[in-house]
């Protein structure tokens, strides 16, 4: 099966060298999702919560903890998704030079990336689904809705990883990735939607922060795993299709024209 | 003549800079063949287009008869490569290297655990299928990309550099190793500056420079057509030596502390030097590639 010329289904060659090197170091993988949420419930729902108290979502008075327990989910997905197909792919790229030895194969530029960020939306993917076992265990995400959160992720994984991708394309060296995460990354961890309400910014930061990708992924994970499905969501989804939709073939068009000399 | 290769007035640039300029050769099935050239000279940048890792930026370049811009995936599954940086994936094992490696050419899983431990004992690291690929030696290693290049039973193997930077043990491995995959028919294309490993395994070779080609030839010849039989190198040569030999009619090169002169046949007038001119030290040797190389590309440094 041929998606347009230079990208066919062997970019899932690539995904799988990725997983076989995964499998590998799977304890270590494993252990920043299964104790990240832990200890930001504890800091900030316990800790922090106790200030706070409740809070208003969407008219109803929810506990901070539940507040911020999807917001995790969220800003793991963008984590590690981005991080996977910035630093991860990068040194891959141009320390082990890991896509010249794939070049040398049947295995086009076009399959090589699309390969690394499918496996960083499937890493975003891994980790959701570890967050929710240890967020479930606090009564935090409802059921079946919350399953939602999963493909919720891939699609999140999709946007943040082909983001990630574009910068790779970009940077001379591997210290500039910090630029794209002090500028596009930490803001959005703060000002997102994840540990207070957009509501209370002031409204010119609540325009700037509705046109950011993770205010979008924190919205759609909150709905889901509070179990609340409804139209309200579209534009959110839509708009985390149409930007992965754009980083995607954007990234492996500069791919290409990187590293076709 | 059944060409696995055949590159017609082949040109690439970068930019100004002229790295590959009309430069045709054609390489026979079956054939060894090496380009020669200093560093820079754009011996790499040609191979990267033999095996369509970069678009030649113009001329036309057959591979195994396809058309390497219009067939490159068919080009590429069809032969086997090692580059010149030793690019294994550290994060794996030996025998996951070369089984991760198979799938990119689609080759079922059982045939590619089949064929990496046959390539593992050919190339002999069968017994260290489970190390971590970082762990091995540099000539360990390079083995190791070899054994990879062989997976899906190329027609045509092509090396950068395949022996720079390994210990003279490792090197001849490697040689026997090539020896025994040209035995076995297989079309071998190669690039080096190491004068020895082009006379053992080449044969036939260009010498480029500059992007542009020098000579094309079978080693022997090229040493006969462009040197002679023998050379006589003579260490602080005793004043008067230069007026003797151009009154002989004896081609020399004069550089410094040290003077070379080539002969069809070299007997009766070293003997002559020697008595007459050599204080410092003087040999008779027989002519190389390496006197042709420097002939031809002249001694001043690269880069």
């Amino acid at each position: 099966m041929k998606l347009y010329p230079p990208l066919s289904r062997r970019f899932i060659r690539v995904w799988q060298r990725n997983w076989t090197v995964y499998r590998q170091s799977w304890k270590i993988s494993f252990i920043p999702p299964l104790l990240e949420p832990l200890f930001y419930l504890l800091a900030f729902g316990v800790g922090l919560g106790t200030l706070v108290g409740n809070i208003r979502y969407e008219g109803v008075e929810i506990s901070y903890s539940r507040f911020i327990a999807p917001a995790l989910i969220a800003i793991t997905v963008m984590n590690s998704s981005f991080f996977e197909n910035t630093y991860g792919s990068f040194v891959r790229m141009y320390y082990q030079k890991t896509f010249d030895a794939m070049m040398a194969t049947p295995l086009t530029v076009e399959e090589i990336i699309a390969g690394e960020i499918i496996w960083g939306a499937t890493k975003a993917v891994i980790a959701t689904a570890i967050m929710m076992v240890v967020i479930s265990f606090f009564g935090l995400i409802r059921y079946p809705e919350g399953l939602l959160l999963l493909p919720l992720a891939f699609l999140g994984g999709l946007a943040f990883g082909s983001a990630g991708m574009v910068c790779t394309s970009l940077v001379p060296n591997i210290e500039l990735f910090n630029l794209p995460v002090f500028l596009f990354i930490t803001p959005m961890f703060l000002f997102g939607g994840t540990f207070f309400p957009v509501e209370n910014l002031p409204g010119w930061a609540q325009t700037t922060a509705a046109l950011l990708p993770l205010t979008h992924l924190v919205n759609l994970s909150r709905a889901f795993a509070n179990g609340r499905i409804d139209a309200g969501l579209l534009p959110g989804i839509a708009y985390l299709t149409a930007f992965a939709a754009i980083t995607f073939p954007l990234a492996l068009y500069k791919m290409r024209k990187r590293l076709i000399k | 003549m059944n060409a696995v290769i055949e590159a017609e007035h082949l040109r690439k640039t970068f930019g100004s800079l002229v790295a590959v300029d009309d430069l045709s050769f054609s390489v026979a099935a079956g054939e060894c063949f090496g380009i020669l050239g200093p560093n820079g000279a754009g011996k790499t940048s040609t191979i990267r287009m033999v095996y369509a890792f970069s678009p030649p930026s113009g001329g036309t370049l057959h591979v195994l008869g396809l058309d390497i811009t219009r067939q490159a995936r068919a080009v590429k599954s069809r032969i086997g490569v090692c580059q010149q940086e030793n690019n294994i994936d550290p994060d794996l094992s030996v025998l996951q290297n070369l089984e991760v490696f198979a799938r990119y050419f689609n080759i079922p899983e059982a045939e590619a655990t089949a064929r990496s431990r046959e390539l593992l004992r050919f190339m002999a690291l069968d017994q260290r299928e489970n190390s971590r690929a970082l762990d091995l030696s540099g000539g360990m290693i390079r083995r190791l990309v070899m054994a990879r290049a062989l997976l899906n039973r190329p027609e045509l193997l092509i090396l950068d550099e395949p022996t720079t930077g390994l210990d003279p043990q490792s090197r001849h491995q490697v040689w026997e190793r090539l020896e025994e995959l040209r035995a076995g028919g297989l079309s071998i294309l190669l690039t080096t500056h190491n004068m020895d490993e082009a006379s053992r395994l080449c044969d036939r070779l260009i010498i480029v420079d500059r992007g542009r080609l020098l000579v094309e030839g079978k080693p022997a010849e090229l040493v006969r057509r462009h040197v002679g039989r023998h050379v006589i190198e003579i260490v602080d040569p005793a004043e008067g030596l230069p007026a003797f030999l151009r009154e002989r009619g004896v081609r020399f090169e004069n550089i410094g502390h040290r003077l070379i002169v080539d002969l069809e046949d070299g007997t009766t007038l070293y003997r002559e030097i020697e008595e007459r001119f050599c204080d410092g030290g003087c040999i008779m040797r027989m002519a190389t590639l390496e006197d042709v190389f420097l002939r031809l590309t002249g001694r001043e440094l690269r880069e």
